[in-house]
């Protein structure tokens, strides 16, 4: 890999070995990648719940915390995904107290890093949005395909470690979605159901995710009838990153780089084709509901955490209303002032339901809140939630928000 | 006795010498294990049920979310981890997470891995060979 002067004196550890582990770890990863170079980056977003970094992970990052702070501290602003917890709800989630001492010690950790404790999956609503163009270095699924696809901006998937050393260094390696030709269609859905509600749009990105299969396959959507709002997007790239691993989608005369079709599919080219109707979103969202059976433990709204709007709308359901079995409403540290201020919280926490801010379901020990809460039927809007849960343990079964809240309401019964 | 010789497109990591456990199916360590009793937990799994501590794990394209990257160096810790892993497809996280971890993996191959290696063999993956192998001794 080419490095230029000041990537060749971070690998000989002239700005610490903090940044001289960073560029090492970047060029490991830039070699069986293909990468010719570095590129520079404007933002990085660290994914580090710990349920994923353990106990070694926290060591791993607190060994690096004693460093003096001109070595240890990152160069780009550099922010987190979702923790493990909220503090201030973990008793009622029965999280045990040796998950709160490891978040604690890993945002400690992260901060002496220089790192900003944002905690959200959704911070190009509410953070900065990337723009078209930008080389980010983002560690979240849903944040990289939102990013790449409705923003134009180009990252990779950056696990924990390579969006710390984006941080640190300043720049990730050139490869994937920061290159023209991987940006290109590899394949093409035509839609017959533009979806109507959130679930539907986070179904439809399930089937393509399964239809497109791997992380360097592009998916371009055509007969999209109107155009997604954010939530929406938030919902389709979510459920497709996570089915599929896909990191950016196209959407024929919507999404900025496929204005017009031939914008991404190069000429005389022939794509695979795939069709699908409202039978096919029906059918996905069956097999999950059926799974779940005829009563569900618990209501929980995820992955992503919810917009302001979405809280709005939760609200607005639960109003009068009283949820029977636990419903989770779970926002970003940005949002959930605003859902405090204009009322949304109270509301929703007056029928009975817990909002959670800074952490994310599956994120969050999910396993151990089963077990610990007798959780094993899940009732979701987030298709992205259904695809993960099943390893932890638990039934989903994938509805809109508005048939969530009426389960809960009714005691978690299901009227089918 | 002959020897089958795969040949991958990159690797990275030692030398592995394991039982093989292979499947026509993708890899996540949060979406497809549980890590605590190193068993593949997801129902739907072709793998479901099945230890895979000290395995050569084959299979086809990574799959799921970011967590791998963190997680392959958590299970190494704890010494509950696969002994490699062989891919047909990777995505960065698998690569990022070996590199963290020092896990032995490779990738690319020019025919479908999964139905070359049988479930259950004993293999060497040499990942820092000229070219990348896999072997069933």
């Amino acid at each position: 890999m080419k490095l230029n002067a000041e990537e060749q004196a971070m690998r000989a550890g002239e700005f610490g070995p903090l940044r001289q582990w960073a560029i090492a770890h970047q060029i490991k990863v830039g070699d069986y990648l293909g990468a010719d170079d570095l590129v520079p980056v404007g933002q990085a977003h660290i994914m580090a719940d710990t349920e994923s970094l353990g106990v070694a992970g926290v060591e791993w990052l607190e060994r690096w915390t004693a460093l003096p702070e001109p070595q240890r501290r990152v160069r780009i602003p550099t922010i987190t995904d979702p923790r493990g917890t909220d503090f201030a709800a973990a008793e009622r989630l029965k999280q045990q107290p040796w998950m709160l001492d490891l978040e604690r010690r890993a945002i400690a950790a992260f901060e002496a890093l220089g790192v900003l404790m944002t905690n959200t999956c959704i911070n190009y609503q509410t953070i900065m949005p990337p723009v078209r163009g930008e080389h980010c270095a983002y560690g979240d699924t849903g944040v990289v395909i939102y990013s790449n696809s409705v923003c134009g901006a180009r990252s990779n998937f950056e696990g924990g470690p390579s969006a710390l050393s984006a941080g640190l260094t300043g720049r990730t390696p050139r490869y994937g979605f920061h290159l023209d030709e991987h940006r290109r269609a590899t394949l093409i859905v035509e839609v017959a159901a533009t979806p109507r509600d959130l679930s539907e749009w986070g179904t439809l990105g399930g089937i393509v995710g399964r239809l497109a299969g791997d992380y360097w396959q592009v998916p371009l959507l055509v007969g999209i009838e109107r155009t997604p709002n954010s939530d929406e997007m938030k919902h389709f790239g979510a459920a497709l990153a996570s089915f599929g691993s896909v990191a950016l989608f196209h959407m024929a005369g919507i999404t900025p780089e496929a204005i017009r079709i031939e914008d991404v599919v190069p000429f005389g080219c022939t794509l695979p084709s795939h069709d699908v109707d409202e039978e096919a979103i029906r059918t996905f969202r069956a097999r999950y509901a059926a799974e779940a059976g005829e009563a569900v433990d618990v209501v929980v709204f995820s992955s992503p955490q919810l917009s302001l709007l979405e809280m709005r709308d939760l609200a607005g359901m639960l109003d009068g209303r009283r949820a029977m079995v636990p419903l989770l409403a779970v926002t970003s540290p940005q949002v959930k002032p605003d859902a405090d201020r204009m009322g949304f919280t109270a509301r929703i926490e007056a029928a009975g339901g817990t909002v959670l801010s800074g952490m994310c379901f599956y994120q969050s020990y999910a396993r151990e809140m089963a077990e610990a809460n007798g959780w094993r039927r899940l009732a979701t809007n987030s298709a992205k939630l259904t695809n993960i849960l099943g390893g932890y343990g638990y039934i989903p079964a994938l509805l809109s928000m508005e048939e969530c809240v009426g389960i809960a309401c009714a005691g978690g019964k299901r009227d089918r | 006795m002959s020897v089958q010789i795969f040949y991958a497109a990159a690797g990275m990591g030692r030398k592995v010498r394991a039982r093989a456990l292979v499947a026509s199916d993708g890899f996540s360590a949060r979406y497809d294990l549980d890590r605590i009793r190193g068993v593949f937990s997801r129902p739907d799994h072709k793998l479901a049920g099945e230890s895979y501590g000290g395995k050569v794990l084959v299979l086809d394209a990574a799959k799921g979310g970011v967590a791998t990257a963190w997680m392959l160096y958590e299970m190494t810790a704890r010494a509950v981890v696969p002994a490699a892993l062989v891919l047909n497809r990777v995505n960065p996280i698998m690569v990022q997470g070996a590199a963290l971890a020092d896990f032995t993996m490779i990738s690319g191959f020019d025919l479908d891995i999964t139905k070359a290696i049988p479930n259950g063999a004993e293999v060497e993956i040499d990942p820092a060979a000229e070219r990348p192998f896999i072997c069933v001794l």
